[in-house]
C-alpha cells in the first residue's frame, strides 16, 4: 500500500553525475574526494565506483576506485585517488578539480572484494592499496566495534601513509624505503615475521596493491598456512 | 548518450589513428600486461595437469600435458580487453583451437562452463568458443605462458571481456543451459562484449 507511488531505480549501473564536495589532501601524492550522489545507494565496504570524464571534443575516459568511506554515510562516497605521471584521470582530479565540480559516477559494483561482517580478518596493504581496506575499517569501526580486522600496511617512506590519524594502535606498519626516526617497528617488505602473528587464526585475508605486492603477500600467507580460498586479492600496476 | 563535459578536461593519451578503432569503448591502451587474480597464484605443475571436456557431452575428452602439445599447435594474434578498462593491442598467444578440441566430442548443450585449477569458473556460450574464435594456449608472444598470467594453460577468448580467458584453466563442461561463473555471479556481465561495452550486470 505504500508503495502506489514508482520507486526511483537504484540498481547500480546508472551513470549519475555526482558533485565533489570536499577534497582531503591525504599526503603529497594521493588525495580524497567526497561526491554528493543523486542516486546514492549503500555499498559493500570493499566494492568500487567507475568515473568517466568526457571532453568537449567527446573523449572519454573511464577509471575505477574504491570506495573509502563507510556505507553509514548516505549519499555520500569518498574515493582516493592516487596521483600518476602517466595518467590521464588522476592527473585531472588533483589539478583541475574543486570542490563544487561535477564528475559522472556509476556504482557501486562487483561482489568479492568485499567485506560482511566476518572475523577476525586480515587485512594487508600496499601503498595506495590500503583504499578499500579502510572502507573496512572504517564501517566495522561504527558498526561492529567488537569485530577483530587486523591491519598490516606497507609504506615506502613516512610521507606515504594514508589516512595517518585512522590507522590504530594495533596495525603493523612497514616502511620499505625509510622509516620515520626514531621507529622501531618492522622495516622492509612484508615477510613471513611481519605477517605470522596478524595471520594466526585469521579466517579471511583481503589483500590489495600492486602486483608485486599482492603475489608477495598472498604467497606468504598461503606458507603460513591460510587457505588460498581465504585470501582474496586486488592487483594494480604492470607486471613489470 | 549523455552531453555531459568534464570542466577542464582534455585527452592525455592519445591512440594513432590506425589503432583508434581497435579500442573499444571506454578502454585505454596499456603496453605492458596487468595482473587481476581473485586471490593466490595457483602452482600447477604440469607433470598432473590435463585438460578435459566433459559435461553434457557424446565423448569425454581428457589430454594430459604431452598429449596436448601433440594436437595441432597455432599462433593467435590478437588484441584483448580487460574490464578494468586497459587493452592491449597486438599481442600474441599460441595453443590449440577448441574447434579443434570439440572434435569427436559431440556436445549436447549449448553452453559451457570453463573450470580452472584454483578454483575458478566463467561460463561461456559454445558459439562463443566455436568457429576459430577461442583456444587452450600455452604460450604468449613465443614464450611458455607465465604462471601470473594463467600458466601453464589458459583459456582465450579474445573477442570477449579477459575475464572470459580463464586462466589456470582445467577444462570446459558443456551444459544446455547458461550458468553465471565467479566473476559472473559478482557483478560482471553475462556475455562481456567489449565492443557493446557488457561490463556489469545491467549493461
Amino acid at each position: 500500500m505504500e508503495r502506489l507511488t514508482p520507486v526511483e531505480q537504484r540498481a547500480p549501473g546508472k551513470w549519475q553525475i555526482a558533485t565533489v564536495v570536499r577534497i582531503k589532501e591525504e599526503t603529497p601524492r594521493v588525495k580524497s574526494f567526497s561526491f554528493d550522489l543523486p542516486m546514492w545507494m549503500p555499498h559493500l565496504p570493499g566494492q568500487h565506483y567507475d568515473v568517466r570524464l568526457t571532453a568537449p571534443d567527446g573523449y572519454r575516459a573511464q577509471r575505477s576506485y574504491s570506495v573509502v568511506s563507510s556505507p553509514l554515510d548516505e549519499g555520500q562516497i569518498e574515493l582516493t585517488i592516487d596521483l600518476l605521471d602517466d595518467g590521464e584521470v588522476s592527473p585531472y582530479f588533483h589539478e583541475v578539480v574543486q570542490e563544487g565540480d561535477q564528475v559522472e559516477l556509476r556504482g557501486p559494483f562487483t561482489s568479492y572484494f568485499v567485506w560482511r561482517g566476518e572475523s577476525p580478518v586480515l587485512l594487508v596493504g600496499g601503498g595506495s592499496g590500503v583504499a578499500p581496506l579502510m572502507a573496512m575499517l572504517r564501517h566495522q569501526r561504527r558498526t561492529m566495534p567488537e569485530l577483530d580486522l587486523r591491519l598490516v600496511y606497507s609504506v615506502r617512506y613516512p610521507d606515504d601513509v594514508i589516512y595517518a590519524d585512522e590507522i590504530g594502535d594495533d596495525a603493523l606498519l612497514t616502511y620499505t624505503r625509510e622509516a620515520p626516526e626514531g621507529w622501531s617497528g618492522h622495516t622492509g617488505h612484508v615477510d613471513a615475521e611481519l605477517l605470522r602473528e596478524p595471520a594466526s587464526g585469521a579466517r579471511l585475508a583481503f589483500v590489495c596493491g600492486s602486483n608485486g605486492f599482492v603475489e608477495t603477500a598472498s604467497e606468504l600467507l598461503v606458507g603460513l598456512g591460510m587457505e588460498p580460498g581465504t585470501i582474496r586479492t586486488e592487483r594494480f600496476g604492470p607486471t613489470s | 548518450m549523455s552531453n555531459f563535459v568534464s570542466r577542464g578536461f582534455t585527452r592525455r593519451r592519445s591512440t594513432p589513428d590506425e589503432l583508434a578503432d581497435r579500442v573499444p569503448p571506454g578502454q585505454y591502451v596499456e603496453r605492458s600486461f596487468p595482473v587481476l587474480t581473485a586471490g593466490p597464484t595457483p602452482l600447477v605443475d604440469t607433470g598432473s595437469w590435463s585438460f578435459r571436456i566433459d559435461g553434457m557431452v557424446v565423448t569425454e575428452k581428457e589430454w594430459s600435458w604431452d598429449e596436448f602439445h601433440e594436437l595441432p599447435f597455432e599462433t593467435v594474434p590478437c588484441d584483448i580487453h580487460c574490464v578494468t578498462k586497459w587493452s592491449k593491442l597486438g599481442t600474441s598467444f599460441g595453443g590449440v583451437s577448441v574447434d579443434t578440441l570439440l572434435d569427436g566430442v559431440e556436445p549436447q548443450g549449448a553452453y559451457t562452463v570453463a573450470y580452472s585449477y584454483g578454483g575458478y569458473t566463467t561460463n561461456v556460450p559454445l558459439d562463443d568458443l566455436t568457429g576459430g574464435k577461442a583456444w587452450v594456449v600455452t604460450e604468449h608472444e613465443g614464450e611458455p605462458l607465465p604462471r601470473q598470467h594463467g600458466g601453464p594453460a589458459r583459456l582465450l577468448v579474445p573477442h570477449l571481456y579477459f575475464w572470459k580467458s580463464a586462466k589456470w584453466v582445467a577444462g570446459l563442461r558443456v551444459l544446455d543451459h547458461d550458468e553465471p561463473g565467479f566473476w559472473e555471479q559478482n557483478g560482471y556481465h553475462i556475455r562481456g562484449d567489449p565492443w557493446k561495452e557488457e561490463r556489469y550486470w545491467n549493461d
